[in-house]
């Protein structure tokens, strides 16, 4: 489903990722473990082309993302393809980005009526049917201010999933939670994983990467350094690097 | 336990600067009420005079179609601003630097002389089409244009970058995202500067009195040159800025509650 290969970005004069080869295949959660500015986030992001690439190239169900190839050289697509090719990819982020002058039922249709079309009964439907998979039926009118953060990331999933992508992307979801608040949302996600959703998931819970991840990669400087199942990456890691890691964020070197 | 009575903190000179500044403020207007060179029949007799109703009424007028054209053409700079061009974000910030970089008058005097540059525009004898009227118009609209580019782009900027990316990531075209995510957030940002744009607008129309625009000034200043009674003129006019400022900063504030209470983010 996504196959990323030699992928590089720079800032300016720093390069962020350094030739990043990953895959995903379809229905396979990966989750991407580092520290701060190892280039997940940023490579997450390039996935639906929200940043560019300076090489390599990233593909998702074959086809290229943000670029087309011709000639021998990759040329940035036209907005309205860039478009398209987002439709399909779901993104939930680390601070949720609901549109705060729309309810969370207005927030889930927004993008199927204005982006595909959709008819608003039909659009409003689906929502609906969408809330109640995410635990908030009874929140469809409420605006966003009213929700507490993980009703808000519940929501955004929603949100995503509306568009009916083919993989979804999650940038840290539960990072900006409240502790007891993150858990509702694992759940959800860990229902979407079971539903078969191709996922790759940003995350510190490294519970969650291992109940619910398929593998795990650990990011560090740019680069993967390690990745596999998560039984081994986060029990019996193979690189320095990443046992450090894990001892900082864990406490000990190896998941609990 | 029994209550016990608090008693506020006194504070005895604040009273008396009060007190000193009510007194002030009412020497001051009994002086002016008093004085006997201020003609004050003359005051109410013009206070309602056809022609400064005329005048009053251009005064709105030219208020009017400058925001509209100012504030249309300040959203497609703050646009222009904001593009991924260089040529476009250049020319639209030249364009704010001369219109900001000069005063109000001089730009005013130039449109109201247009025809010493320019005798005709195209089959158009330019004094018959770039009448005072016109040249009021297009002056002011220019010039407000220039402030409401710089308040809509900072109204953009303010909104959080996360609503791009959001929308950006359903599919949304910048476009699309532009006109139902971000430019309605940026409203609650753009609406009280822009109140106090057009407010101050009321007061810059003042200015075309000097291309004889026929504003509420150009009247009070007509009248008062034939019947010399300046102050009572001005006076007339002095009350009337009053009274429309006034209102539209009374309208600008509940347009402001009606905003913040539409469930726009703050609770």
């Amino acid at each position: 489903m996504l196959v990323a290969r030699g992928v590089h970005k720079r800032y300016g004069r720093e390069e962020v990722l350094k030739g990043i080869d990953l895959e995903v295949a379809a229905g396979e959660v990966l989750c991407l473990i580092g520290p701060s500015g190892s280039g997940k986030s940023t490579f997450l992001r390039c996935i639906n082309h929200l940043e560019r690439i300076d090489a390599g190239r990233i593909v998702v169900d074959g086809e290229t993302v943000g670029y087309r190839e011709h000639g021998g050289r990759l040329w940035e697509l036209r907005e309205r393809d860039a478009c398209r090719q987002r439709a399909s990819i779901g993104m939930v982020f680390q601070r949720f980005n609901l549109f705060p002058h729309m309810t969370a039922l207005q927030n889930i249709i927004e993008a199927p009526m204005r982006v595909r079309g959709e008819p608003r009964t039909h659009a409003t439907e689906r929502a609906r049917a969408l809330l109640e998979r995410v635990g908030l039926a009874d929140k469809a009118d409420a605006y966003p201010s009213r929700l507490s953060g993980g009703q808000q990331q519940r929501v955004a999933i929603a949100r995503a999933l509306a568009m009916q992508p083919k993989l979804m992307l999650f940038d840290e979801p539960t990072s900006a939670l409240d502790p007891e608040l993150v858990d509702d949302v694992l759940d959800v996600m860990r229902g979407l994983a079971e539903d078969g959703m191709t996922m790759v998931v940003v995350t510190h819970e490294m519970a969650f990467a291992r109940d619910a991840g398929d593998r795990v990669a650990f990011l560090d400087g740019g680069l993967v350094v390690e990745q596999g199942p998560p039984a081994q990456v986060l029990a019996q890691p193979r690189h320095e690097r990443t046992r450090a890691f894990l001892a900082r964020v864990l406490g000990t070197g190896a998941a609990r | 336990m029994e209550a016990v009575e608090v008693v506020p903190l006194r504070r005895p000179w604040l009273w008396l600067a009060s007190a000193i500044v009510a007194v002030a403020a009412a020497a001051l207007a009994v002086s002016i009420w008093r004085n006997p060179h201020i003609d004050h029949a003359a005051v109410a007799r013009f206070q309602f005079a056809p022609a400064i109703l005329a005048g009053l009424r251009m005064t709105l007028v030219l208020a009017l179609l400058a925001a509209v054209v100012g504030w249309c053409l300040g959203v497609l700079l703050a646009v222009m601003r904001l593009s991924a061009s260089p040529v476009l974000r250049i020319a639209a910030g030249a364009y704010t630097w001369l219109l900001r970089g000069t005063p109000l008058l001089v730009q005013i005097l130039i449109w109201g002389n247009f025809a010493l540059l320019f005798d005709r525009i195209g089959p158009f004898d330019t004094n018959k089409l770039i009448t005072p009227f016109v040249a009021s118009v297009i002056a002011l609209g220019l010039n407000e244009a220039a402030y409401m580019a710089e308040v809509v782009r900072g109204g953009v900027l303010a909104v959080d970058r996360g609503q791009a990316d959001a929308s950006l990531a359903l599919g949304m075209s910048k476009a699309l995202a532009m006109r139902r995510i971000i430019l309605p957030q940026a409203l609650r940002v753009i609406l009280p500067p822009a109140g106090n744009q057009f407010i101050s607008l009321l007061k810059a129309t003042s200015l075309v009195s000097v291309i004889a625009g026929g504003d509420l000034l150009t009247a009070a200043e007509n009248i008062s040159s034939a019947n010399l009674k300046t102050i009572e003129l001005m006076l007339v006019a002095t009350f009337w800025y009053l009274a429309i400022t006034t209102l539209t900063s009374l309208g600008q504030y509940v347009l402001e509650r009606r905003l913040a209470r539409s469930g726009t983010g703050i609770a």
